[in-house]
């Protein structure tokens, strides 16, 4: 039982992703990063000194801003990982390498502010880029489109984060920030497809707006739909783990202890058969009382029965446990207790202890009972010498008044005969009492 | 989970009596059974064919054995034993699948093959799916030698062979409800069969049944027999429920 759990994406093969080409190897660096870990990650994988690349990035910076937009999709677009080391065999320790395509170091809610952070910069870069060029009529759309792209980025990003978060384990916290996110880039693009007709500023093209519009959510249907699909998946997985760990757990908190347990005192008590057969029957007797019973866990013998079922059932478990015989138990339909069968179950009990003793040798005791409308009936069997009841030796008193006498004074009847090929039966026979009192 | 019974309990021993063939000691059995173990457990195994293997003292000879459902259909089909001893839990599909590709077999009118489903389940869609599925009886692992040999003996012959606790489930099966039988025949037991399973039920072997009923061992034979086909045949409501509840039929 203590196999490894399945890996959560070995039940399907996970899509190839288009902004994750599983081979790259430039990765933002965690570690002493003074805003994305960009210009350290760089350095790290061209091999060269961190403050050399820094030094370009805002040589580039002064050139128009064009430094600002290069490290802004740099930001966005390379993750964040163990900049320019072989991340798997830096996270040779982490869980599930390969996971994703990829192993990613450490990241922080720092990274999910830094991710928008990175947008509006790159937003910026590129308003400013595109503020360059003689846009003409279309200067209108810009802004727009923009937004538009900065909605889906963000449902691009918050699908891809869910999945980050749910690899490093986070998939328990409230996932409040991931749908306020989404919910951001829906709006997002709601704004950007009414700016489109606001600026248009007449109704004519609002069929054709509307089909730009769908056009749109099509579009992000297409883009974000892997990922949403992988997500649930991704969830589900999930939820079956803990499902599964808590079955485990429960399971193990029910039967291991006390199955492990018991074969510890059956190795200690080995030259004791009696005892080790003890033992072994108490054991199987727990575990298929929680094994079988319906909805899976038995009630613990320690508990006052209150079936007829049960109280059969636990009267032979404990005349098995005192005297060391094996016990058959068949019960046929069942029925609350009442007080008559009360005394029917101590009579019964008394039986077995008979049977166990004199009639032990013999090999298993049989018992059956069986509710038929308002008549219990119990036998009780042995294979052992059998005897008669005329010539009962005085120990054996004890048939006489506690059985009989018993079933008598609760208006039942007790029968004990000889079985055809030997050993004894008793028979007790009870009417329940009116369900009205 | 040894078939050893240290105590020589007859823990959900069958309600077999000796017959003429069946384990007797003395001058040797009549006739020889040939025997399939099916089983997943290696040791079960080895402590069946211990037990009941010696051809000459038990007239059981163990021809084949095998540990899963598919090694099972093709042993079961190279050796054409006349019973298989069959686990109810096995890797692949469990008995049922067995029972379910072996039916072919089973038919045959010359040398049909039959089952003995042995179990340590006490969970009553096992049982009964089993049986639904084919097999002429139901008996616990628990079993002694003895009444094991009885058993295979007495399926061999054709006819069914119930535990006590079977002989429980099927009278908890057959109780009598209010919804009217769809069919006669198959929905209800007579009340010779019902007085027949209880016995059974209580630990009475057939021939103390046929004492106690007054009638030959043969009668109660055909009383057990009868109560087979209905549970295989009858669709009474908790037979199906049972037998569908681990999608087994």
């Amino acid at each position: 039982m203590t196999s490894a759990p399945p890996r959560p994406e070995a039940s399907y093969a996970p899509a190839p992703d288009p902004d994750d080409p599983p081979l790259r190897k430039l990765y933002r660096s965690a570690d002493g990063r003074m805003l994305g870990g960009v210009a350290r990650g760089l350095a790290g994988h061209l091999g060269l000194p961190v403050s050399w690349v820094r030094v370009v990035f805002i040589a580039l910076f002064m050139a128009e801003g064009m430094g600002a937009l290069l490290y802004a999709a740099f930001w966005f677009i390379v993750p964040l990982g163990v900049g320019g080391v072989d991340a798997t065999r830096a996270n040779a320790s982490a869980a599930a390498p390969g996971l994703l395509g990829k192993a990613r170091g450490r990241t922080g809610r720092k990274a999910d502010r830094g991710q928008i952070l990175a947008l509006l910069t790159l937003l910026a870069g590129a308003a400013v880029v595109a503020s360059k060029f003689q846009l003409g009529r279309a200067n209108a759309y810009v802004w727009p489109i923009l937004l538009i792209g900065a909605g889906v980025a963000l449902v691009w990003r918050q699908a891809d984060n869910a999945r980050r978060a749910q690899w490093r384990e986070m998939g328990r916290r409230k996932g409040l920030l991931p749908f306020v996110r989404g919910a951001a880039g829906v709006v997002l693009v709601g704004v950007g497809v009414t700016g489109i007709v606001v600026l248009q500023s007449s109704v004519r093209h609002l069929g054709m707006a509307l089909q730009a519009a769908l056009a749109v959510l099509v579009g992000i249907a297409l883009l974000a739909g892997p990922y949403l699909v992988r997500l649930t998946q991704d969830l589900s997985e999930e939820r079956l783990m803990r499902i599964r760990a808590q079955e485990r757990a429960e399971v193990a908190a029910h039967v291991h202890d006390s199955v492990l347990h018991t074969l510890t005192l059956i190795q200690r008590n080995a030259e004791d058969p009696r005892e080790v057969a003890r033992l072994a029957r108490a054991q199987e007797r727990e575990l298929r009382a929680w094994l079988y019973k319906p909805e899976g866990r038995g009630k613990d013998e320690e508990q006052e029965p209150d079936t007829l079922a049960e109280a059969v059932r636990k009267a032979a478990a404990e005349v098995e446990d005192h005297h060391g015989v094996p016990i058959e138990v068949v019960v046929v339909g069942d029925c609350p207790l009442d007080e008559r069968l009360g005394a029917q179950m101590q009579a019964a009990r008394e039986a077995m202890v008979n049977a166990a003793k004199y009639g032990g040798e013999g090999g298993a005791v049989q018992v059956y009972a069986e509710v038929e409308g308002r008549t219990v009936f119990v036998s009780v069997r042995d294979r052992g010498p059998g005897f008669d009841l005329d010539a009962v030796p005085g120990d054996r008193m004890g048939v006489r008044e506690s059985i009989i006498g018993r079933m008598q004074r609760n208006g039942g009847t007790a029968r004990l005969r000889s079985a055809p090929d030997g050993g004894t039966v008793v028979e007790l026979e009870a009417e329940r009492l009116p369900d009205d009192g | 989970m040894s078939s050893d019974a240290a105590q020589d309990g007859r823990t959900g021993g069958t309600a077999g009596g000796g017959r003429a063939g069946g384990g007797q000691a003395g001058d040797g059995p009549a006739r020889t059974v040939r025997v399939v173990l099916v089983d997943d457990h290696r040791m079960f195994r080895t402590g069946v064919q211990a037990e009941i293997g010696r051809t000459d003292e038990t007239g059981v000879e163990v021809v084949g054995e095998a540990a899963d459902v598919d090694q099972a259909v093709t042993v079961i089909t190279a050796t054409r034993p006349e019973v298989v001893l069959l686990d109810v839990h096995l890797p692949g599909g469990g008995g049922v699948e067995v029972l379910r590709r072996s039916a072919s077999l089973m038919a045959d009118p010359e040398r049909p093959v039959r089952f003995l489903a042995l179990s340590v389940s006490d969970a009553a869609e096992d049982v009964i799916g089993v049986i639904r599925g084919g097999a002429r009886g139901y008996v616990t692992k628990t079993i002694t030698g003895t009444d094991l040999v009885d058993a295979i003996f007495r399926v061999s012959e054709g006819d069914a062979v119930f535990s006590p606790r079977l002989a429980g489930f099927v009278l908890d099966a057959f109780a009598s409800t209010d919804a009217p039988p769809v069919d006669e025949d198959l929905d209800r037991l007579t009340q010779r069969e019902r007085e027949v399973l209880r016995l059974i039920a209580r630990g009475y072997a057939y021939k103390e049944i046929a004492k106690q009923l007054f009638i030959s061992v043969k009668t109660v034979e055909s009383h057990v027999s009868a109560v087979l086909r209905k549970l295989q045949l009858s669709n009474r409501h908790e037979l199906t429920r049972w037998a569908t509840a681990r999608r087994l039929v």
